[in-house]
């Protein structure tokens, strides 16, 4: 065992503790689900507060080096930290805090029917796999752990197995998780070979020797790998199903956190292992970023799940991020190291914020679920007048994904907006329409995630409630209301002061890049290239705080007609408001599902059944209008099918005949053997 | 100092106190166009006065969000008014943000505004909301490439940076991509408040309405800080066009005769801009709904144009 910087280890083996404790806390305490419940999740909330500590002591500059040898095979248990690895755990904690804390409320439900004791130490698995993640420094030490973390998550989705679709979604994703799992190992197993060792740490000195046919194919097969578990479209396909399936801490946690880890893979294939490469790289990465940007929030517009609708905005948000890794790596081969370093941090930025409102909002959607027991927002409603303090959480964490000032998605993808504008200093045209593209496409994403949480709240949160359960909702407990507040605070904060987040965020790409981001920042203010751009977004909140406070009182000083009166709704002359006349999500999507027609390729319905008398009278009217989704029908329903009709020729082999298969034991030996020698 | 604080205050009031004005201008003229002899053009603050004497009689449905959404569109507009260089390029507290800054600040209005719309839960309401946000999100990709275009040659996303550096070399603007950029950005200034052939700022019916069925559960002075807001907007977008494309005028440094210089140049540019409005909505029709994608389709082809032919002439 070689250790350096005690402090470090000493935290690192605080973080492990806090999680086993939970883990094996929660099997301890299983005769009691209550017990179960508040110390697996107690013990998962200990090891994310040891990460968090770990994670700053490490953006502050602290190193660790533990290496176990006797754990695994092939090099050992290697562990190490640097400012990346840091700042993905520090991600991990700021979603996993809070999550933990709902969790300790939110799974009160879950007592009886399933066992709280089998959450309580998937969770910690879970959990502890995310940490260890960003910390694993050769190849079968990260399989391992990326295998742990797939498997739990899968556990945990799998939660409310006794419903039908819980259990495809599943499937979907552990078919999917080990596809990704295949073309990793795959890429891990190439790039060991040629640089002849397995330890990460040695490989960007050694790669710049490989030739540039296998540096290709090495980085397509880790894109793939760590892509999927990004959720890039089209290697999306599970993460609509798999998150909204799980609990909804759970979901807060994978779209949150889980996914961002794949980025943790992008940025260290890109900028580390692999070093500088090809420029179709770099513009593969920002198309198919656009691609999932745009692609992602289109969905989202559309669905009135909204879970789902939460969980395809992730893909939105992963895209949005990949523009920014893809922007950088284009940065880079046109050795503008400063830019390239801007567009890295805004993508590391947007990571970081997104785990915050994206854990946010899953949160507030779970909180949704618990006091009504529906996901459909077409039976929501009016739930501001009965879950004031969640409508409020869920209104700011909205507000952050629609990057609207002052909030934090809004300055993370300010950042966004300066490099990919500042690509005109790039003289290549094709480059410079690949940024306009991207620029354009961030643009529409920005602006369609706004009319999508537009949708998100006003559809679920306003007017009136559209179900007896939303009319009886009740507040959710203190414990999720406090986690939903930690996060909606940290949406404020890490909007309004740059500094807090930019000074170690800066550090890490440094190290990196080894270039100084072109951007300069303080307390209050940010400016990108030497006054290309500057925000100053504490300004800009007291500026609104201001005002907010001003225009009222002025309008009071002006002595204006103060008198108040509440009506019925303006309707037309109708004699009745109810719910039935508000406009529904599916109703407010209808624009977009009319200008977008090529993606969605709805299929309308509509049957009526007229009264046998008279066509006047009409019996009953039903209409459908469904979405199709293209990927699923044009991309993988002829692969599933090959794929089943390849299975079908293969029955023929599967006798059942115990001698038969022994003979194909024989066979398989000598041809192993004839192979060998 | 003082004299920062006198332009910004200047700048402030000549928003605040401007924009009904410019809106019974244009109101004047396209009464004129038609035939018409029209209100007096300081009818919009006879208006806004009138609405701030009634009562308010709000939905029993609605929540705080519609009574607090006029308060923040008029602070959202206020607040745009201390950034945008509206008389010098010298604005003290220009610092807080640049276009793209400028931009998202009316995007958190238009955000509150659609929220509102659904809270009484009227359909009139939703379907406002729901065509309001959808127009703004498409018109987002041609604002970002329009000011793409116009970053490309001056070099920033500052305002003032814009406007100083094109000013002092007007060659740059004898560009087609100049133009392109101008025309892009005009239609979505169009687009953006609700004006024809995008949206009919006059219309009676419901079912034809964008920004008037949002607002229609709006009363009292409640609907004077909306109307407001929404002049405000209108100056501001107008304003920018002015400055940003034909920054002739705009004081570039802070003396009396500057200013004063600025404030008739500016005063004229608004009266141009306010009589080509009011000849686009005499002279065309409102688009139907589903064609207005077509009509932004066609502004953001146009802002491409814009950036793609700076890269080739440069």
């Amino acid at each position: 065992m070689t250790i350096d910087s005690p402090v470090m280890l000493d935290l690192f083996l605080v973080t492990l503790a806090g999680f086993s404790t939970g883990a094996v806390g929660a099997l301890i305490t299983a005769r009691s689900p209550n017990w179960a419940r508040i110390v697996g999740h107690g013990g998962a909330l200990l090891g994310a507060l040891g990460a968090l500590t770990f994670a700053l002591a490490g953006l502050a500059g602290g190193t660790m080096k533990l290496d176990i040898p006797e754990l695994l095979p092939i090099g050992g248990a290697v562990f190490g930290v640097d400012r990346v690895s840091a700042f993905f755990v520090a991600l991990t904690a700021l979603g996993a805090i809070p999550a933990a804390l709902y969790a300790i409320g939110y799974t009160r439900e879950y007592a009886g029917r399933h066992s709280l004791a089998g959450m309580g130490f998937a969770f910690n698995v879970f959990v502890a796999a995310m940490v260890l993640v960003p910390l694993a420094r050769n190849v079968l030490t990260f399989l391992v752990l990326w295998e742990l973390m797939s498997l739990a998550s899968y556990f945990l989705v799998i939660t409310e197995h006794e419903r039908e679709e819980t259990l495809t979604a599943g499937w979907v994703y552990f078919v999917m998780t080990h596809a990704g799992f295949a073309a990793l190992l795959l890429g891990f197993l190439l790039l060991t070979r040629a640089t002849g060792t397995p330890s990460f740490t040695e490989w960007s000195a050694a790669a710049a020797r490989l030739d540039l046919n296998s540096r290709n194919l090495i980085f397509v097969l880790l894109a793939l790998g760590f892509g999927s578990k990004a959720g890039a479209i089209p290697l999306h396909v599970w993460l609509p199903r798999a998150h909204p399936a799980a609990p909804s801490h759970v979901s807060a946690l994978m779209s949150g956190v889980m996914i961002k880890l794949g980025v943790y893979g992008l940025v260290r294939v890109a900028f580390d292992w692999l070093g500088a490469g090809p420029l179709w790289w770099g513009s593969g990465m920002l198309i198919a970023g656009a691609i999932s940007g745009v692609l992602g929030v289109l969905y989202s517009l559309v669905d009135a799940d909204l879970k789902r609708l939460l969980a395809y905005s992730s893909v939105e948000n992963i895209g949005i991020i990949m523009l920014g890794l893809g922007g950088a790596m284009l940065f880079q081969a046109h050795a503008l190291p400063g830019l390239a370093a801007l567009a890295l941090l805004a993508a590391l930025f947007h990571a970081l914020n997104h785990a915050a409102f994206k854990s946010l909002l899953f949160m507030g959607a779970g909180a949704v679920l618990h006091a009504t027991h529906t996901r459909n927002m077409e039976e929501l409603g009016g739930l501001i007048k009965r879950m004031p303090q969640t409508a409020l959480f869920f209104l700011v964490g909205s507000l952050a994904i629609a990057a609207l000032p002052p909030f934090n998605g809004f300055l993370s993808e300010w950042l966004m907006f300066q490099s990919l504008l500042l690509s005109f200093q790039i003289s290549a045209h094709t480059i410079n329409l690949i940024f306009a593209f991207g620029v354009a496409s961030l643009a529409l994403t920005s602006g369609l995630a706004a009319a999508c949480f537009v949708r998100a709240f006003g559809i679920t949160f306003l007017a009136l409630p559209r179900c007896e359960p939303a009319a009886r909702a009740r507040e959710v407990e203190w414990t999720m209301r406090a986690a939903m507040a930690l996060l909606a605070l940290a949406c404020v904060v890490l909007g309004i002061a740059p500094a807090l987040t930019l000074t170690p965020l800066e550090a890490t790409v440094f190290d990196l890049m080894g270039a100084h981001a072109d951007v300069k920042f303080n307390l209050t203010a940010v400016v990108a290239d030497g006054g290309f751009g500057w925000i100053a977004p504490l300004w800009i909140a007291a500026g609104l705080v201001v005002f907010l406070l001003a225009v009222p009182l002025s309008l009071r000083l002006m002595g204006v007609n103060r008198r108040q009166r509440s009506y019925e709704t303006w309707g037309c002359g109708r004699a009745l408001q109810t719910a039935r006349f508000e406009y529904t999500a599916t109703a407010f999507a209808n624009p977009f599902k009319r200008v977008f027609v090529l993606l969605y390729r709805p299929v309308k319905e509509l049957d009526i059944e007229f009264h046998p008398e008279s066509r006047y009278f009409v019996r009953t009217i039903a209409y459908y209008n469904e979405g199709r989704l293209i990927f699923e029908d044009t991309l993988y329903r002829p692969f599933l099918r090959m794929i089943q009709a390849l299975a079908r020729e293969a029955r023929a082999l599967q006798s059942g005949n115990v001698h038969g298969y022994l003979v194909y034991i024989l066979v398989a030996l000598v041809a192993l053997l004839v192979l060998t020698v | 100092m003082l004299t920062e604080i006198v332009i910004e205050v200047l700048q402030l009031s000549i928003v605040m106190f401007g924009s009904p004005l410019l809106v019974g201008v244009i109101r004047k003229a396209k009464a004129r166009l038609q035939g018409r002899r029209g209100a007096s053009v300081f009818q919009p603050y006879a208006d806004i006065r009138k609405l701030l004497m009634k009562e308010v009689v709000i939905s029993e449905n609605t929540s705080w969000i519609f009574r607090f959404t006029p308060y923040l569109l008029a602070t959202t507009m206020l607040l745009s008014a201390l950034i945008v260089p509206v008389l010098a390029t010298q604005a003290p507290l220009g610092f807080m943000g640049n276009i793209i800054a400028l931009m998202y600040l009316f995007l958190l209005g238009t955000f509150f505004l659609a929220l509102a719309g659904l809270d009484a839960g009227s359909a009139f309401g939703g379907m406002g909301s729901s065509r309001e946000v959808a127009l703004a999100a498409l018109a987002e990709p041609t604002v970002l490439i329009a000011i793409f275009g116009i970053a490309l040659r001056a070099g920033t996303t500052s305002l003032d940076g814009i406007i100083t550096r094109f000013a002092a070399e007007p060659l740059l603007m004898l560009n087609a991509g100049h133009l392109l950029a101008f025309f892009a950005f005009f239609i979505v200034a169009l687009a953006e408040n609700g004006r024809l052939p995008v949206d009919n700022p006059a219309t009676h019916l419901e079912l034809t309405m964008i920004h008037e069925a949002m607002v229609l559960e709006y009363s009292g002075r409640l609907l004077a800080l909306v109307e407001w807001a929404a002049g405000m907007k209108l100056f501001l977008f107008l304003t920018l066009l002015s400055n940003l494309f034909f920054p002739w005028g705009v004081a570039l440094t802070n003396t009396p005769v500057a200013l004063v210089t600025a404030f008739v140049a500016l005063a004229v540019k608004l009266l141009l801009f306010a009589g080509a409005i009011a000849l686009v909505e005499t002279s065309v029709a409102k688009l139907r709904l589903f064609r207005v994608p077509e009509l932004l389709a066609g502004s953001f082809t146009v802002a491409l144009l814009a950036v793609v032919t700076s890269f080739f002439i440069k």
